[in-house]
C-alpha cells in the first residue's frame, strides 16, 4: 500500500520548502519532493534574498542562514555605450539587524532552508520526478513519480515546481507561458578574493553591494543586468523577455557577454574567474499571468503561480510568502478535515490581500506597456546619458543655453506631446 | 543469509577542490556522498537477499552526518544501518579503521551471524582498498578482492564461487563462507530506487554505537594513535601542457611534426649517433 501524507510539495525551492516547513511545524505530516540532487542544485536566482519574508517563518535566520553578504548600498545605472548616469542609496543601518537584503548563492542557501523544513519534520526526498497529479473524481490524490512503485497520495498536493509548472499546465491551471510572459536570465559566480572586491565596491567585509543596471546592457530590450556582491565572488547576470530576445535574434550568452566587456562593468569584474554558469526563466507575466491558484486538494506557490514583481526584482520573497500562506490554509482545511476547492480557497483570498497581490496589481501593465513602447529603453536612457554630458562639460556656452538645449534635445524627433504621453504613460503604469 | 556490507562516506571528488596552500583536500567545497563502488557493494548485497533470503545490514564508521550515506544504502534496499561514530575513532588510517570495523563486526556476530561481507573495491578518497581485507584479515576469514560476478552461492554447502577481475580476464574462484568481498563497479547497475525505499531512507534513523558500546576494544589500536601512516607530502599532479593541433597540408604539418620532435623534445639528441 503506498504511503499517505497530509501534503506532498512538488519543489524544493523557497516557495515549497515555506510551505513544507510551515506545514510540517503545524504539525502536518509533509513530504517534500525535489528532482534535483540536492534542494538548491538546481535553482537560480539574481542573488538577493529579503530579510522579511523569510523572517516571518524563521525568526533571526540571519544568524544561522548561509548568507553572503548584508546589501548596503543599492546602485542603479543607466548605461549608453560609453557612459553612465549612476543613482544609488547606501545606508549603514541596512548592514545591521534587522537587515534589509541579503546575497546569496542558492545552491547552498536552499540547502540550509530545506533542511530547516526537516528539522520541523518535514520528509525530504531528492532525485526524484514528480511526472503527474493522480487525479480521482476531480480531485486531486497523490502524484506519480518517475520511480518504481512510484505513486504517493495526500489530501493537499502542492505545486511547487517551479516557472515552467508542467504540473499546473498539465491540470490546465495555466496554458504554456508565451514568450513574453517570461524573462530569460543568464549568470555567471566570478571568483575574485573579498580584498578586491572590498576595495572596488568600497565596502568591508561585512558589507555588500547591489547594482542594477538599465539601457545599453539589453542592448535597448526590457530587462536589466545585474551585478552582486557575494563573500568572495560576483554574481553578474542579465535578463530580457524572452520575446525580446527572439525579436532581436540575441543569444542570451553574447548578451551577457557584451555585458562582461562593456566599459562601464569590465573594471568590476576583472579578473573573475568563472565558478558557474546558470540560465534560468524568470516569470515575468505579472498579475495577469497568474494561473488558477486552487483547486481541489492542489495549489499553487511561488513561481508556478507567476509570483514574481519584475520591477522590484523581488520573486523569492513572495515564493515564501505564498507558501506559508498556503500551508496556512492547508492547516484550516485539515481542521474542518475538506480539502475541496471551497476550503483551500482561503490561501487565494489572503494571498489576494496580501502585499503579493496588490504589488502584482499596481504593476499589472508595467512589462507589458514597456516591452510595447521600447523607446525607454532605447531612446531616453542614452538622452539622459546625452544630456548629463552636455550639462556637465565645461565649455563656455551659458547654462541656461545648455539647458534648453537639452530640453530641445528631448523632444526632437518626437515632438512636446510623444514626450508628455510617453511620460504620462510611465507615471500611470507605476503609480 | 545475513550479508554485511561495510561503506564509507567520502568527499565528491569529481568536484572537489586543493587547497593550494596545503595542498589538502578542502573537503567543504564538496559534497558528501556514498563512495561509489559501496553502492554497487550494498546492490549486489540487495539483489543476493532477494534471491536468498536473509537480511543486509551495513555498517560505517564516520561521523554523525555520514548517518545520510546510510540512508543511501536503505534507498539502494538495505534493512538495517548501524554507525560507528566517536571521537576516539578519528584520525583513522586503513589500519585503525579496519580494527574499529571488525570490532563493530564482532558485536553484531554476537546478536546474530554474518555469513557474507562486502565492500567496495576502494574508497575515491584515498584510494588504497586496504580497508576490506584488513577487517578479513583480523576475522581470519578469506578476503576475495576485485570481484566482478558472484557466480553460485551454495547455501547447502557454504560456499561461494565468484569472478575476480584480473588484467586479461578473469579468475574463478571459491571460498567457504563466511568470507568477505571486495566489488568493482562492473558487477552490476544501481538500480533507480522504488519511492517506498526512498520515503522509509528519508525517515530512517541508523543505530549508532559509540566505542563503549563494543566489546574489549583496545584504545591505543584507535584513531590517530592506532595509525602508522604518516603523510610525507602531497602535491597535485602536473597538468598536461595539452596537445597541439598542426594545420597546413600534409606535408607541412609532418614538417613542423619533424621539427618539434627533433628541436624541441630533443628526440635523438645524446644516444649514441651524433
Amino acid at each position: 500500500m503506498a504511503d499517505k501524507f497530509d501534503v506532498i510539495v512538488v519543489g524544493a525551492g523557497p516557495a515549497g520548502t515555506s510551505c513544507a516547513y510551515t506545514a510540517a511545524k503545524a504539525g502536518l505530516n509533509v513530504l517534500l519532493i525535489e528532482r534535483g540532487e540536492y534542494p538548491g542544485s538546481k535553482n537560480v536566482m539574481g542573488g538577493i534574498l529579503y530579510r522579511k519574508q523569510l523572517e516571518e517563518i524563521i525568526p533571526e535566520f540571519w544568524k544561522e542562514a548561509p548568507l553572503e553578504r548584508p546589501v548596503v548600498e543599492q546602485r542603479f545605472w543607466f548605461l549608453d555605450k560609453e557612459s553612465m548616469v549612476t543613482t544609488s542609496y547606501k545606508g549603514l543601518e541596512w548592514g545591521k539587524e534587522p537587515f534589509n537584503n541579503f546575497t546569496v548563492l542558492r545552491a547552498k542557501f536552499d540547502r540550509w532552508f530545506a533542511g530547516k523544513a526537516v528539522e520541523q519534520g518535514a520528509l525530504l526526498i531528492n532525485e526524484t520526478v514528480v511526472t503527474e497529479c493522480i487525479v480521482e473524481e476531480n480531485r486531486v490524490v497523490g502524484v506519480r513519480t518517475d520511480r518504481p512503485d512510484g505513486d504517493v497520495y495526500a489530501d493537499v498536493v502542492v505545486l511547487a515546481d517551479g516557472v515552467n509548472s508542467l504540473l499546473g499546465k498539465s491540470l490546465g491551471f495555466h496554458k504554456e507561458w508565451k514568450p513574453d510572459e517570461v524573462a530569460l536570465t543568464v549568470m555567471e559566480v566570478l571568483n575574485l578574493p573579498k580584498k578586491t572586491i572590498n576595495e572596488r565596491f568600497n565596502v568591508s567585509d561585512d558589507q555588500g553591494v547591489s547594482v542594477e543596471i538599465f539601457g545599453d546592457s539589453t542592448q535597448g530590450l526590457l530587462g536589466t543586468a545585474f551585478l552582486y556582491t557575494n563573500k568572495d565572488s560576483l554574481n553578474i547576470g542579465v535578463g530580457t523577455t524572452l520575446s525580446g530576445m527572439i525579436k532581436k535574434k540575441l543569444k542570451p550568452y553574447h548578451l551577457l557577454e557584451y555585458v562582461k566587456e562593456h566599459p562601464m562593468i569590465r573594471p568590476y569584474i576583472e579578473g573573475g574567474e568563472t565558478s558557474e554558469y546558470l540560465a534560468h526563466l524568470i516569470p515575468e507575466g505579472g498579475y495577469k499571468s497568474v494561473p488558477r491558484l486552487v483547486g481541489n486538494g492542489v495549489m499553487i506557490v511561488g513561481d508556478a503561480a507567476q509570483f514574481v514583481n519584475a520591477i522590484h526584482r523581488e520573486g523569492s520573497n513572495m515564493a515564501m510568502s505564498s507558501g506559508k500562506m498556503a500551508a496556512e490554509a492547508i492547516v484550516r482545511a485539515k481542521e474542518l478535515d475538506d480539502f475541496t476547492e471551497r476550503t483551500l480557497d482561503s490561501y487565494r483570498k489572503e494571498l489576494y490581500n496580501s502585499f503579493i497581490g496588490k504589488d502584482l496589481k499596481k504593476y499589472k501593465d508595467v512589462t507589458h506597456t514597456f516591452e510595447e513602447h521600447p523607446q525607454y529603453f532605447t531612446d531616453y536612457i542614452p538622452m539622459m546619458n546625452k544630456a548629463a554630458n552636455s550639462f556637465f562639460t565645461v565649455d563656455g556656452s551659458p547654462k541656461k543655453e545648455k539647458q534648453s538645449r537639452i530640453i530641445k534635445s528631448i523632444t526632437e524627433g518626437k515632438g512636446k506631446i510623444a514626450v508628455a504621453k510617453d511620460l504620462y504613460r510611465a507615471w500611470k503604469v507605476m503609480k | 543469509m545475513h550479508i554485511l556490507v561495510c561503506i564509507k562516506q567520502v568527499p565528491d571528488t569529481k568536484i572537489i577542490k586543493v587547497n593550494p596552500k596545503t595542498n589538502t583536500l578542502d573537503r567543504s567545497s564538496a559534497p558528501a556522498i556514498l563512495n561509489p563502488y559501496d553502492a554497487h557493494a550494498v546492490e549486489e548485497a540487495v539483489r543476493l537477499r532477494d534471491i536468498h533470503g536473509g537480511k543486509v545490514t551495513v555498517l560505517s564508521m564516520g561521523p554523525p552526518q555520514a548517518r545520510n550515506a546510510i540512508r543511501k544504502c536503505v534507498e539502494i534496499g538495505a534493512d538495517e544501518g548501524i554507525l560507528i561514530s566517536d571521537r576516539r575513532f578519528a584520525g583513522a588510517d586503513t589500519l585503525a579503521t579496519s580494527y574499529a570495523l571488525y570490532k563493530a563486526i564482532e558485536k553484531i556476530q554476537s546478536l546474530e551471524g554474518v555469513d557474507l561481507i562486502l565492500c567496495g573495491k576502494h574508497a575515491i578518497d584515498g584510494d588504497t582498498g586496504q580497508t576490506g581485507p584488513g577487517i578479513a584479515r583480523r576475522l581470519g576469514i578469506p578476503p576475495l578482492t576485485c570481484v566482478n560476478r558472484v557466480a553460485e552461492v551454495n547455501r547447502v554447502e557454504n560456499r561461494i564461487r565468484v569472478h575476480r577481475k584480473v588484467e586479461e580476464g578473469y579468475e574463478l574462484i571459491e571460498s567457504t563462507l563466511p568470507c568477505l568481498l571486495t566489488v568493482e563497479k562492473e558487477i552490476n547497475d544501481v538500480s533507480y530506487s522504488p519511492l517506498p525505499n526512498v520515503i522509509r531512507a528519508a525517515r530512517y534513523e541508523p543505530t549508532v554505537w559509540t566505542v563503549d558500546d563494543l566489546d574489549d576494544v583496545d584504545i591505543k589500536q584507535l584513531g590517530l594513535k592506532g595509525s602508522p601512516t604518516i603523510v610525507g607530502k602531497m602535491w597535485p599532479p602536473e597538468k598536461s601542457k595539452g596537445a597541439t593541433l598542426l594545420d597546413g597540408d600534409a606535408e607541412k604539418q609532418v614538417k613542423e611534426m619533424v621539427r618539434v620532435l627533433l628541436k624541441e623534445r630533443e628526440l635523438f639528441v645524446g644516444k649514441g649517433g651524433d
